[in-house]
């Protein structure tokens, strides 16, 4: 299939489409090389220069490793992203389980309940945590005594932060069951739990590891959560910003950037494995498993889900409650001081508006290239070499922390002999790093969308003399319109609430909300900084809800061919 | 292919033409006829409202943009951007870091207009001045009484008293390297007492940390908050915290308080030198002063007396005896011994 466009003769003059088609993925690989790749390179090499930015080897690791101060964040930052990982798995199954291998009721609502967290900066559930369990919290005595400042809270606000990626990760792979093998298991006599054991668990088993990648590197790179709550305990996220942002030592930074690098690349390399592993399980001939509902164990998945979908309302109430408060102890009056952010923050509510400008941005920009970067990679030929750098770039940016690529930013587009240092300080750099930070998830939904249209219409057009822009604009565009929409959402709603890619590269003017919450946080402003993050989290599920009804009237509309 | 599809195809991609157009919106100046000043500084946010509105509405066509962070963080931006300095000028930062850059030459000489009018103690000995200063402030304990109360904790009157084991866990201060209060606070004690004594009594304080706060407000707010029995900060955020209904004592101790001075200089190398020169001559003026007056007790400008409802009273007489070069020229070295014994147990940042 894929090589029935191939028809070009060889040798045969370029047409004018494909010399476009041509050009359009060179711009296409000299924009992921601006926007990632040297800036990477940049960042690599200045963690073996010296302030002067002389070659300097590997001195600034030796500094970095005889100081056990910065070197145990390091550990600090493994521990508590394995336990997060330990915390997170074992629930997001059950939960998983639940949604798609039983007959529980309101599945719907628990599915859509688990999604609260993608909505809000990793700082809000921290803050809440602190209203919770804090010196003053509610639910204090819960603890015993333990602080909340420190690994626990970082912990307990990232296993918030992670569920729904975990469970997204997880429900796909319990959702690509063969009902014939539970079938064949059931009428060999085996038990329930042998099923489980040797039918369900090794079906699952690349996904669960899936998952724990993907929520143990969360862990590692998040900075939200440990700036807030994680109090004397210090990670590799919160020391990067130190030395950078609190030291101006870009050197020691690069290095430390590098070490929160290394993990984040090593689980993505074993998670892309792995996956491939998940992809070679389905067969075409498999037959979907159609759960039968068992009322005692449905009524138990209920309450497993119940279990844990209150803490994820209940975090997001007590922020909304925390924001609402006068003066947190001791006036537990309601008002909307803490909206006023003029009281708090220099900028009042230009950040907020900022944010929606960096969003809107984001979305309109970033789903326009990375849709029309994977159709030129898809459907056009030619130029191979450069596609296959296209495609390595394209999926490096998923490796990437954010904050790694901010400090990268930093020293690629401040450098004096760059050209397009005067990006440096515009909006228009917020936006280039955050399409690069998001760019992977929004490259694969895109391809996959892409992939599920016949390589014929390419090869119908071209016996017709239709350039190739014009079956993208006619059919491709309008058939994929609802994967474009998911890209177009996912990016909104990532550069809402992203804190790690842009707090090193805002300026006063274009300061945005997610970095006011990290500033009123600062100060003391826990109610304010609530507040903020609580805006954040209307607008996202805003878009969040608009997107279901869109979805909804063009799946009416333009999906109508795929129903025979 | 005829030339019009060609134009046909771009108009439907659209994508160069769209992407340049919007590259171009994005990075296109906010607003062109105002003159826009580049203002560093690590005055307190809420006071930064109030200052821009007073300066602009007595200079229309000049805008500030702040750029704001704590006075550790901003005294590194600033050496680090040295080679390329992208403030106009610094409008409230600790005179100790001023003196560091004026040290290494980065302030543009300038005496404002009216600045010999300053208290004596308040300006540069030079001529023409480098900075001019604002406003004394000085490192108090705000003591929650309610939280005091129910865990039957005394009040500190010394800042020996805040080795009390009782205190364990339950005290916050800034960290001297993020926060200007912070490092003046660790300077007088190692001005009253001597370095080795001075660190030997931090040493043992800092069993009773409970954490180190990044700014310089936040220990005031989150003992207001109850959140820690007391916080060790600055005298304006908490008479302000007081004044707004938090159950706190603001406690100057017996030893005396540490203090420094807020101060003005514009930056070597500005493209804005005439326009930051006009900022410089209105921070000097007594409108201005009364500003800084409305939160400190003690300014530059001669014969302001307001004390802020909850400042604590005879606050002049309470301040240590300072040496303001010395902190100046030890700072780095203060900060990176500190650091070395302490950091491990500090917020981030």
């Amino acid at each position: 299939m894929a090589t029935a466009v191939a028809v070009v003769p060889a040798r045969r003059k370029l047409a004018r489409d494909e010399w476009i088609a041509r050009m359009a993925v060179v711009a296409l690989a000299l924009w992921l090389l601006v926007a990632v790749a040297l800036p990477l390179w940049a960042l690599l090499s200045k963690s073996f220069q010296n302030r002067d930015g002389v070659f300097v080897g590997l001195a600034n690791y030796a500094t970095y490793f005889s100081n056990p101060a910065l070197f145990s964040s390091f550990w600090n930052s493994i521990v508590v992203a394995a336990i997060a990982t330990a915390v997170v798995l074992p629930a997001a199954f059950a939960y998983a389980y639940a949604l798609t291998r039983t007959a529980m009721k309101a599945k719907g609502l628990f599915n859509a309940l688990a999604q609260i967290p993608i909505l809000a900066p990793s700082l809000l559930p921290a803050i809440a945590l602190i209203y919770l369990f804090g010196n003053q919290g509610l639910l204090r005595g819960l603890l015993f005594g333990q602080s909340i400042y420190g690994p626990l809270g970082i912990v307990i606000a990232e296993a918030f932060y992670t569920f729904p990626h975990a469970l997204l990760i997880l429900v796909t792979a319990l959702t690509t069951a063969d009902a014939r093998l539970y079938e064949s298991a059931a009428a060999l006599g085996a038990s329930p739990r042998r099923i489980f054991l040797t039918v369900t668990l090794p079906g699952a088993r690349y996904g669960i590891l899936s998952a724990a990648l993907v929520v143990f590197t969360l862990v590692v790179t998040d900075f939200g959560a440990p700036k807030v709550i994680g109090g004397r305990f210090n990670v590799l996220a919160t020391d990067v910003y130190k030395q950078v942002v609190g030291q101006q030592n870009f050197q020691i930074g690069a290095v430390v950037a590098m070490m929160l690098l290394a993990p984040a690349v090593l689980s993505f390399a074993a998670e892309r494995f792995v996956r491939r592993k998940q992809m070679a399980q389905l067969t075409a001939q498999a037959v979907p498993l159609v759960p039968k509902p068992q009322p005692l164990g449905d009524g138990a998945f209920l309450g497993l889900c119940a279990l844990v979908a209150i803490p994820i309302v209940g975090i997001l109430a007590t922020a909304a409650f925390a924001s609402l408060i006068k003066f947190w102890p001791y006036n537990l009056a309601l008002s909307l001081r803490n909206y006023n952010f003029g009281n708090f923050e220099t900028a009042g509510w230009l950040p907020y508006w900022n944010s929606l400008r960096l969003a809107g941005w984001t979305a309109v920009i970033g789903t326009a290239l990375i849709f029309t970067g994977a159709y030129l990679q898809e459907k056009t030929r030619g130029l191979q070499a450069v596609r296959a750098v296209v495609q390595l770039f394209a999926m490096l940016p998923l490796a990437v922390p954010g904050l790694v690529l901010g400090i990268s930013y930093i020293f690629f587009f401040n450098h004096p002999a760059n050209p397009l240092g005067f990006l440096y300080g515009t909006m228009a750099i917020l936006v280039l790093n955050t399409i690069a930070h998001f760019y992977t998830v929004g490259h694969l939904t895109a391809t996959t969308a892409l992939k599920q249209l016949d390589s014929e219409f390419e090869a119908v057009s071209a016996s017709l003399r239709a350039p190739f822009y014009r079956t993208f604009g006619k059919v491709t565009v309008p058939v994929c319109l609802p994967a474009i929409l998911d890209i177009a959402v996912y990016m909104f709603v990532n550069a809402m609430t992203t804190v790690s890619a842009v707090i090193f590269l805002w300026v006063p003017p274009t300061r945005v909300a997610s970095i006011a919450v990290v500033y009123m946080d600062d100060a003391g402003w826990q109610g304010a900084a609530a507040a903020m993050a609580m805006m954040i989290v209307y607008t996202s599920a805003t878009v969040k809800v608009l997107h279901v009804l869109l979805a909804r009237t063009l799946d009416r509309r333009t999906q109508a061919w795929r129903r025979r | 292919m005829p030339e019009g599809s060609l134009r046909g195809a771009l108009n439907r991609l659209g994508i160069v033409v769209v992407l340049l157009a919007l590259a171009g919106g994005l990075t296109a100046p906010v607003s062109a006829q105002a003159v826009r000043l580049t203002v560093y500084t690590a005055l307190e946010n809420d006071q930064l409202g109030p200052y821009k509105a007073a300066f602009e509405a007595d200079n229309p066509g000049v805008i500030i943009d702040w750029v704001r962070d704590s006075t550790g963080i901003i005294t590194a931006r600033i050496l680090a951007e040295r080679q390329n300095p992208r403030a106009d000028i610094i409008w409230g930062l600790g005179v100790t870091s001023m003196l560091v850059f004026d040290d290494q030459n980065m302030l543009q000489p300038y005496t404002p207009r009216g600045a010999t009018e300053l208290k004596p103690a308040f300006r540069d000995t030079k001529s023409p001045m480098t900075w001019t200063g604002m406003d004394a402030w000085l490192s108090v304990i705000c003591y929650n009484t309610v939280e005091a109360k129910r865990r039957g904790l005394r009040a500190p009157f010394t800042w020996q008293d805040l080795l009390n084991p009782a205190y364990k866990g339950r005290i916050v201060m800034p960290n001297p390297a993020s926060s200007g209060t912070g490092y003046l606070t660790i300077a007088a004690w190692l001005q009253i007492l001597g370095e080795e004594k001075g660190w030997a009594f931090m040493d043992k304080l800092h069993d009773n940390i409970g954490t180190y706060l990044h700014s310089g407000t936040a220990p005031c707010v989150r003992a207001a908050q109850g959140e820690y029995a007391m916080g060790i900060g600055f005298d304006a955020r908490g008479a302000l915290l007081k004044s707004q209904g938090a159950p706190i004592e603001v406690i100057i101790p017996k030893e005396g308080a540490g203090w420094d001075m807020e101060a003005t200089g514009i930056m070597r190398g500005t493209r804005n030198l005439a326009t930051a020169q006009r900022l410089a001559d209105w921070t000097v003026t007594r409108k201005a002063n009364e500003l800084y007056n409305s939160w400190y007790s003690i300014v530059a400008y001669p014969g302001l007396t307001n004390v802020p409802p909850f400042y604590p009273p005879n606050a002049e007489k309470q301040m240590v005896k300072n040496d303001l070069l010395w902190m100046a020229k030890n700072r780095e070295r203060i900060l990176s011994e500190w650091s070395r014994r302490y950091d491990v147990k500090s917020a981030p940042r």
